[in-house]
């Protein structure tokens, strides 16, 4: 069980300054996650679920604790080796898809290969079976602006997995999408877990996500309120 | 690699945005080029006109003579010296007898230069030959400033007077032969050409000359006495003098464009880190160091200098080609200005202008897109990803 953890999180705290003071968003957060699991942050707006995923996502540091993601510790790594561990290690899907509007969905999804000394025909096989686990296959060569709510974050999905990363962090996935999309979504993400073994995590306060997850951890002001494997 | 790959999808995916930048800069690059042909195409025309119409392959002049105290030319003639005979009679030679007079154009007076050349000398672009004509009248020649001015055309007759070596004024009746199109001021304002042996007998100075234009194969005889050499470089010094002050007021302009092609570039970079901070954020998020990002939009802004480079070339050489062989016609009025410049300008780009400019403008541009392509290492990833303006 030890071997399997990849994320370790030792009291972490983290403050932010706010006029004269300072605002503690998360404070003492202990946790670990292992390989494949599909966890979330469940909590209301500002007990600290993006903040603690911006920390595990090597974005952010924390003020106080110990982050140890893939052996590797957030508080102490410099800005280049935090964005080798992003780049090697960590897909990120965003609530608001943050897809490069200047690309097209083959571009798109192509881009963090682009970061690895991959051939181009490896990369084109690559993004062309991350674009078949999403089913848009048909919308290759379309740009964002042309592509409904739904597919972008089809296409942010695919963007995140299609370096097969070991841990792929969710912000409010489905925030922005209608129930049928967001199951769409959701189920997509659930299969890829299986499938290649690849951690979520995500951070969320929707009904719909909360769902699907296998692990819960309720967030309270910045405190672990609960940790529960849900049984299916 | 990967910067360049990424910057050139990132500017053909901005579409119209890109363009405009580009048509900007392409714009600067085809102005600053033709900008300093046209002056290089003055100078390198106003210099040879100056050497083919009045300074020849250099000058003697008599000792007395200084061109700019007219008083000086009452002394300032003495007899051919037998060294410039041969010169004379192979054509390699022109003398020139000058001197000091009045024309009364419908009446009016009106103070000149009188000018006595040889008919058939070949060492100046002169129309003098145009004064071998059996008249009744004294045959003469001007310029189309000293026609505007003295309301003379071509077959006109004046009355001109003048003060002999003894000092008594005499005065004559010419015929202008031919009103000749020159852009050197100093052969044509104020000035009437006639034939020298006429002159001459005017003045009382049989076998006399103030000076003489020295032709391209004449060979310098350095010592003659009562009489200085100049070499063509003196004498185009003042005309040297001026290049350099248009160069400087060239530069000035020269500086303007280039000011306002990095205001185009940085204008945008500046913008693209403030709408561009999503894509920043996501950048980071994906993996890309700092540095990367840096790197790519400092190629970005270098990218638009050398597809600006492309373009410019696709509408601007066939422009600029054009302008080399129609010529640039100068506004009316600028003849005026006593200056040597033709009616129309041939512009002149050498390989140095080219690539010079090209060199510049892609530095200054990559410099101007790596200042706030900075800024952009020093934001928040968290905040940048979520677009806040920082």
């Amino acid at each position: 069980m030890e071997n399997s953890k990849i994320i370790t999180l030792e009291g972490v705290k983290k403050h932010f300054p706010i006029g004269g003071g300072k605002f503690t968003a998360l404070n003492g957060i202990t946790l670990t996650f292992g390989k494949g699991e599909f966890a979330g942050f469940v909590g209301p707006s500002g007990s600290g679920k993006t903040t603690l995923l911006n920390i595990i996502g090597s974005l952010d540091t924390p003020s106080e604790g110990k982050a140890l993601v893939l052996d590797n510790d957030i508080g102490k790594l410099n800005a280049k080796k935090a964005a080798l561990l992003r780049r090697e290690n960590l897909g990120f899907i965003f609530q608001t898809y943050n897809l490069l509007p200047v690309y097209t969905v083959f571009e798109n999804i192509e881009f963090p290969l682009l970061l690895f000394n991959m051939s181009s025909s490896k990369r084109k096989k690559a993004v062309l079976e991350a674009i078949e686990w999403v089913g848009l296959t048909d919308k290759i060569k379309s740009r964002p602006a042309q592509l409904s709510g739904g597919e972008c974050q089809r296409v942010a999905i695919a963007r995140a997995m299609v370096k097969k990363p070991v841990v792929v962090l969710a912000d409010e996935p489905t925030a922005n999408l209608d129930s049928e999309n967001s199951h769409h979504i959701l189920q997509t993400m659930e299969n890829l877990n299986k499938n290649l073994k690849t951690t979520f995590i995500f951070a969320t306060h929707d009904d719909k996500v909360i769902r699907y997850l296998k692990r819960k951890i309720l967030l309270k002001d910045g405190k672990v309120t609960a940790d529960e494997v849900v049984k299916k | 690699m990967l910067s360049i790959k990424l910057a050139y999808r990132n500017l053909v995916g901005a579409g119209l945005r890109t363009w405009l930048n580009v048509f900007v800069l392409s714009f600067v690059y085809i102005l600053i080029i033709w900008h300093y042909g046209v002056i290089d195409g003055w100078n390198i025309q106003a210099r040879k006109d100056m050497q083919d119409w009045e300074v020849g392959n250099g000058q003697y002049w008599q000792q007395n003579y200084d061109p700019y105290d007219f008083f000086t030319l009452e002394d300032s003639h003495a007899k051919i010296p037998e060294a410039f005979k041969k010169g004379i009679e192979e054509g390699n030679l022109a003398p020139v007898l000058i001197s000091q007079g009045s024309v009364y154009p419908e009446g009016r007076i009106q103070s000149m230069l009188l000018k006595g050349i040889d008919p058939d000398q070949k060492v100046l672009d002169l129309p003098t030959a145009e004064m071998n004509v059996e008249l009744e009248l004294m045959p003469a020649i001007i310029g189309r400033r000293m026609g505007k001015t003295c309301k003379l055309q071509e077959g006109d007759t004046t009355i001109i007077r003048w003060r002999d070596v003894n000092g008594t004024f005499d005065a004559a009746e010419i015929k202008v032969v031919k009103v000749f199109n020159c852009n050197v001021p100093n052969v044509d304002g104020g000035q009437i050409w006639i034939p020298i042996k006429d002159l001459q007998q005017m003045m009382q100075t049989p076998d006399e000359a103030t000076m003489f234009v020295i032709g391209d194969k004449f060979e310098i005889i350095e010592n003659v006495p009562g009489w200085k050499y100049k070499n063509q470089a003196s004498l185009m010094t003042e005309m040297d003098e001026i290049i350099k002050l248009k160069k400087v007021g060239g530069s000035f302009l020269y500086f303007v464009l280039i000011l306002l092609a990095m205001l185009a570039i940085f204008d945008t970079q500046v913008l693209s880190i403030f709408r561009r901070q999503k894509e920043i954020g996501t950048y980071i998020a994906m993996g890309m160091t700092r540095k990367q990002v840096v790197s790519l939009f400092t190629v970005e802004g270098a990218m638009h200098a050398i597809l600006a480079v492309i373009v410019g070339t696709i509408y601007g050489a066939p422009f600029l080609i054009w302008q080399m062989k129609a010529g640039f016609s100068m506004p009316a009025g600028t003849d005026d200005m006593g200056l040597s410049i033709a009616e129309k300008i041939f512009p002149v780009y050498g390989i140095g202008l080219i690539i010079s400019t090209i060199l510049l403008v892609l530095v200054v541009t990559t410099i101007v897109s790596y200042m706030p392509a900075r800024k952009i290492s020093k934001m928040n990833p968290t905040d940048a990803i979520k677009g806040k303006i920082q």
